[in-house]
């Protein structure tokens, strides 16, 4: 399998970053070696093999229902590129 | 395709239900309503880096409650999985949700649409983290993000495409909106956004197997909107494919104002959503022992409650289905029956569906509110089968009872002074002064006039202030005059 | 006082508990040493000296009122990837250039409860994406041992500032190789442990079913005293595992005869260069000698470790990564059109090349159509890997190879070929893969009187074990007591 720059447009699209025309072809190139390089894994039998999604074999401890948090909004908006009334700012989102 | 064809509607529902939490899906913040904006937003929930999700347990027994209410199958092992795309109002890019392996499986819902009954099948509902808000105010030309509802809990349940009207979609919507109600898992607050209905709507020729092209109204908050929705939605599709032109698979909102739905202009490509299981979250195991510990806290369920009412109080399926139409509707009745005894289930049955209903229509009151309690209104059947008062007299009981004119019905019947004559010497004198006064009807009855009858009917019931049994008094006269 | 910089932590503790030195004393020592060496070496990228000091005044405090820790004023260093509350957090990004962390890790929390003083923050490859620590935003950072060669990466500050002795400790992080390959070009002993033992909280995340933090300092000894104060069970991760506390010191003393040692014969073939393998060959006639035997296993599917990685990791870290999208914090780039344009750009400019290479990689592999011939395949891979090592185990206590398969190699050696790079990791991943713990210790010096280090893998819980197994290594030897001559 190997990427055209089409395909890389669309990937830099899902993955919000803007590439130029140039850093695409350059992208390309190198997804294309990396993809290359992953390759290999096709040729492995997995048949019948159980996919390990985590590297410990137990399962989720829950959380009882208790109101833990005070509000520090305050604090995390400090950091914040835009803010105003308490809201997060962004470009007008057009539904 | 000529104009004759006839269409039909195929609708299948996606409905999403804020579960009555305490705390965040994933955090410990509150997921009270109306907070102000992002207090209610801590490390995970604005997904500072570096913080992690840890499952609330009471959101899983939530999912087990509607697995159990719905008779569907309750996975004993499920897994989280991130749903990826970029929105302000996702924190994280994903939404951590559940995708190849949900906790609920399968069920449906019995629904009814005038006197016609069906089963609606349930393909899926899994727990999911909601998302914030975004508050299109102006903000010099910007949009505002508050994340106080990003993580609350939802099940988002999904039915098969089997509805095939938007009548029967509603009927299913109300049915969803009782019963998790019912069970205690959400609070059904469609202003505020506690449940919420997404309508994938699709038409197709009479008799064709495969289904439609497919649209997805988003956001249903109200039934009559629903209904709205998917009326214009169906015509609209109908009036496509008969021009001419396809249908292409979109993602609509429904406008209030102009009753139409328009297609969605920011979502287009965001349709790769790249799931796959949440790294952070191991496997959610539910054993059989939670499920049974779960069960046996389940209060009666509406439809084993509705073959209750119809076998034990021999109530009709209607009545029976209105009753248990909501869990308070359902336990109102309940405790007016053990109060004025099974016996009086028909008469009980009528008051609640009837004059109950109505007056909290008009005082748009829900039946949790009621000024008049069920201890009170078995006061009033009470005193009705005894003969103490009259239906019509009842009325006035219960309207006194409502406005607080009165502690029960016996003391409201003592104070007005209410009560029917049932003494007979007392009835008879009445009556006996009533054919002495009108001896003219009395002259038309015995001349063959029926109606004449009923005028002396009146004017003793009149004469009796409407306190005499009316069934006495009829024949007491028919005696009189001899008939 | 110039003594102390090689001192053990245990050493340290005495020193402090005696009042031969204070805690404020010491931070003191440690950073002039900081201002002193680092320029060059770009180590540390955030100080604060009154920060520090002010740590250091509590931690005399306590230790005068005998409420301290053995690890009470011993200061150490944490890896920008660490959140810590009211320091700049960077992960060696742009992103987060400007990122005040508002809280503490679970990592950093544990380890100042224990009265540890923060000397700084330490530079990394972003994102800890990188094995050379040439990734960073903040510049490389350069071997003390020769600054024309890299650190290793991803957690080249922690190692390169323990070599320097800027200090003598440092928090690090191990994806698939970050602490134990920049500890084994630095000369460091470092440990990765089971996945699980140590919290992920307020660990900024790479790969999530793969990163675990960890101890870096001069011994093993130094390692287990750090581990007890870092691991443990906390409930504010879900995959933190809840297992009674340990000390993983307790073995140390332990003799090594009956020792069984496997060898793989996958990591003693090609690719590792004659420098490496001579010194990994002394290590196990030592360990011979010490009363341990050595003998052959087979990790059969290890060969596909670093391909299986390279979809997993960049994977998870496609969507880890989401979250900077300059909306809440971190960069936002000053110029767009919509919110689009902004994500787009804020995501262009604040990030990396290595870094945007791995989220496409990521969003390419999880993406409709592909999923199941990368990720799945990958996962399923994985689970081969694991169950070649349960196999291993059957047979020996402890794994040994070498950690990397070369010395430190020259600044952009490997840097323009990204497959070359993370062929750097191929005898470190995959334990992480398989959740194993790891640990690498110096053991000799190869090309360019450069270190090699000596890799340990063991068995899942095994720390006490590998601990056991390094130390009585560290007290047959003195590598691990070399300093570099620039530092002195």
């Amino acid at each position: 399998m190997s990427l055209n720059l089409e395909d890389v447009a669309r990937i830099a699209r899902l993955a919000r970053i803007e590439l130029s025309a140039a850093e695409r072809e350059a992208t390309r190139d190198q997804l294309n070696d990396i993809l290359g390089f992953i390759e290999q894994l096709q040729a492995v039998d997995t048949t019948g093999i159980e996919p390990m999604a985590h590297a410990v074999d137990v399962v989720q401890r829950l959380r009882p229902d208790v109101v833990t948090e005070t509000d520090r909004r305050a604090d995390f908006q400090a950091v914040a590129p835009e803010t105003e009334a308490g809201l997060y700012l962004v470009p007008r989102v057009v539904e | 395709m000529t104009r004759t064809t006839q269409w039909e509607v195929v609708i299948g529902l996606e409905t999403h239900a804020q579960l009555q939490t305490k705390s965040k899906i994933f955090s410990g913040s509150s997921i009270a309503f109306g907070a102000e904006p992002n207090v209610q937003a801590n490390a995970v929930d604005i997904a500072l880096p570096g913080v992690l999700p840890v499952l609330n347990r009471e959101a899983v027994v939530c999912a087990i409650k509607f697995g159990l209410a719905v008779g569907a199958t309750i996975a004993p092992r499920s897994v989280f999985a991130r749903k990826n795309y970029f929105y302000p109002d996702l924190p994280k890019g994903y939404q951590i949700s559940q995708f190849e392996i949900p906790v609920v499986l399968g069920g449906g819902l019995h629904i009814r649409v005038g006197e016609a009954e069906k089963f609606v099948h349930l393909t899926r509902a899994h727990l999911e983290e909601d998302a914030g808000k975004s508050l299109h105010e102006d903000f010099h030309g910007r949009t505002g993000i508050d994340l106080n509802r990003a993580g609350t809990p939802l099940l988002e349940i999904v039915t098969e495409p089997e509805m095939r009207s938007s009548a029967e979609a509603v009927a299913y919507a109300k049915a969803l909106h009782a019963l998790v109600q019912w069970i205690g898992i959400c609070d059904g607050n469609m202003q505020e956004g506690s449940f919420r209905c997404d309508a994938n709507v699709s038409v197709r020729p009479m008799g064709q197997k495969e289904f439609g092209t497919r649209r997805e109204i988003k956001n249903l908050n109200s039934f009559r909107f629903m209904q709205q929705a998917i009326d214009f939605e169906v015509q609209w599709q109908i009036n496509e494919i008969e021009e001419g032109r396809s249908i292409q698979q979109a993602t609509v909102l429904f406008d209030p104002d102009t009753g139409e739905t328009r297609s969605m202009r920011s979502k287009e490509d965001a349709h790769d959503y790249r799931y796959f299981p949440d790294p952070d979250l191991l496997p959610l195991e539910i054993t059989p022992g939670w499920i049974d510990e779960v069960k046996s806290g389940l209060p009666e369920l509406p439809q084993a409650m509705k073959q209750r009412f119809e076998t034990d109080y021999g109530l009709s399926s209607y009545d029976a289905a209105t009753l248990t139409a909501s869990r308070e509707m359902a336990a109102y009745f309940e405790v007016v029956l053990a109060l004025a005894g099974r016996e009086n289930a028909k008469p009980a049955a009528n008051w609640v569906m009837g004059d109950l209903a109505a007056r909290l229509n008009k005082d748009g009151l829900e039946i949790a509110a009621a000024p008049l309690s069920a201890q009170q209104l078995a006061g009033i059947i009470c005193r009705i089968a005894d003969n103490t008062i009259s239906n019509k007299i009842a009325r006035d009981v219960f309207e006194a009872l409502w406005t607080g004119d009165g502690k029960d019905a016996d003391a409201v019947i003592e104070a007005k002074g209410w009560k029917q004559i049932t003494d007979t010497g007392a009835i008879e004198a009445l009556v006996d002064e009533v054919l002495a006064a009108n001896q003219k009807s009395v002259e038309e009855y015995r001349a063959g006039k029926e109606k004449a009858f009923n005028a002396l009917v009146g004017q003793a019931m009149k004469a009796t202030r409407g306190k005499a049994n009316p069934q006495q008094v009829t024949d007491l006269l028919k005696k009189k005059l001899g008939a | 006082m110039s003594d102390l910089i090689n001192s053990s932590l245990r050493e340290l503790s005495a020193a402090l508990a005696t009042k031969k030195v204070s805690a404020v004393e010491l931070a003191t020592l440690f950073l002039d040493r900081i201002e002193k060496f680092n320029p060059p070496l770009n180590a540390f990228i955030t100080t604060d000296r009154e920060r520090t000091l002010a740590q250091a005044r509590t931690a005399d405090e306590r230790l005068n009122t005998g409420a301290g820790t053995q690890l009470t004023g011993i200061p150490l260093g944490h890896k920008d990837i660490f959140c810590t509350k009211g320091w700049r957090t960077s992960c060696g990004s742009q992103m987060l250039a400007n990122f005040v962390s508002p809280y503490d890790a679970n990592v950093v929390e544990k380890l100042a409860a224990a009265g540890m003083v923060t000397l700084g923050k330490l530079n990394m490859d972003e994102f800890a994406m990188g094995s050379s620590n040439e990734t960073s935003y903040f510049g490389p950072v350069r071997n003390p041992w020769d600054v024309s060669c890299v650190p290793g990466g991803s957690s080249g500050g922690s190692a390169a500032a323990i070599a320097a002795r800027l200090t003598p400790a440092a928090t690090g992080t191990d994806t698939g190789g970050s602490i134990r390959q920049p500890a084994a070009l630095c000369g460091l002993t470092g440990l990765k442990p089971t996945y699980g033992v140590v919290s992920r909280y307020g660990m900024i995340a790479f790969a999530s079913s793969l990163d675990q933090g960890g101890p870096m300092a001069k011994s093993a000894e130094d390692c287990a005293l750090l581990l007890n104060a870092m691991a443990g069970f906390d409930t504010r991760d879900s995959t933190s595992l809840e297992r009674p506390t340990e000390d993983y010191g307790r073995d140390l003393e332990k003799p090594l005869a009956g020792l069984k040692i496997g060898l793989p014969k996958e990591f003693f073939g090609v690719g590792m260069d004659a420098d490496v393998r001579a010194a990994v060959d002394a290590a196990l006639a030592e360990y011979r000698k010490l009363g341990a035997t050595t003998g052959e296993v087979q990790l059969p599917n290890s060969g596909l470790s670093v391909p299986a990685y390279y979809v997993i990791a960049p994977a998870e870290a496609s969507s880890n990564l989401s979250r900077f999208d300059g909306v809440r914090y971190g960069y936002r780039a000053p110029e767009y059109n919509d919110l689009t344009e902004m994500y787009s750009r804020s995501r262009a400019q604040g990030f990396g090349a290595e870094v945007k290479r791995r989220i496409l990689i990521g969003t390419y592999v999880l993406s409709h159509g592909y999923y199941d011939a990368y990720y799945l395949k990958a996962q399923k891979i994985r689970r081969l890997i694991a169950a070649d090592f349960v196999e291993a185990f059957k047979q020996c206590d402890v794994i040994m190879g070498p950690t990397s398969p070369s010395v430190a190699f020259a600044f952009g050696a490997k840097s323009a070929d990204p497959v070359q790079m993370y062929l750097s990791d191929i005898y470190t991943i995959s334990t992480n893969l398989a959740g194993l713990p790891g640990m690498s210790l110096p053991c000799g010096f190869g090309n360019n009187n450069m270190p090699v280090g000596l890799q340990i893998i063991g068995n899942w819980f095994g720390e006490a074990k590998m601990l056991n197994v390094a130390h009585q290594y560290q007290k047959a030897t003195d590598w691990h007591t070399r300093m570099p001559e620039g530092v002195k």
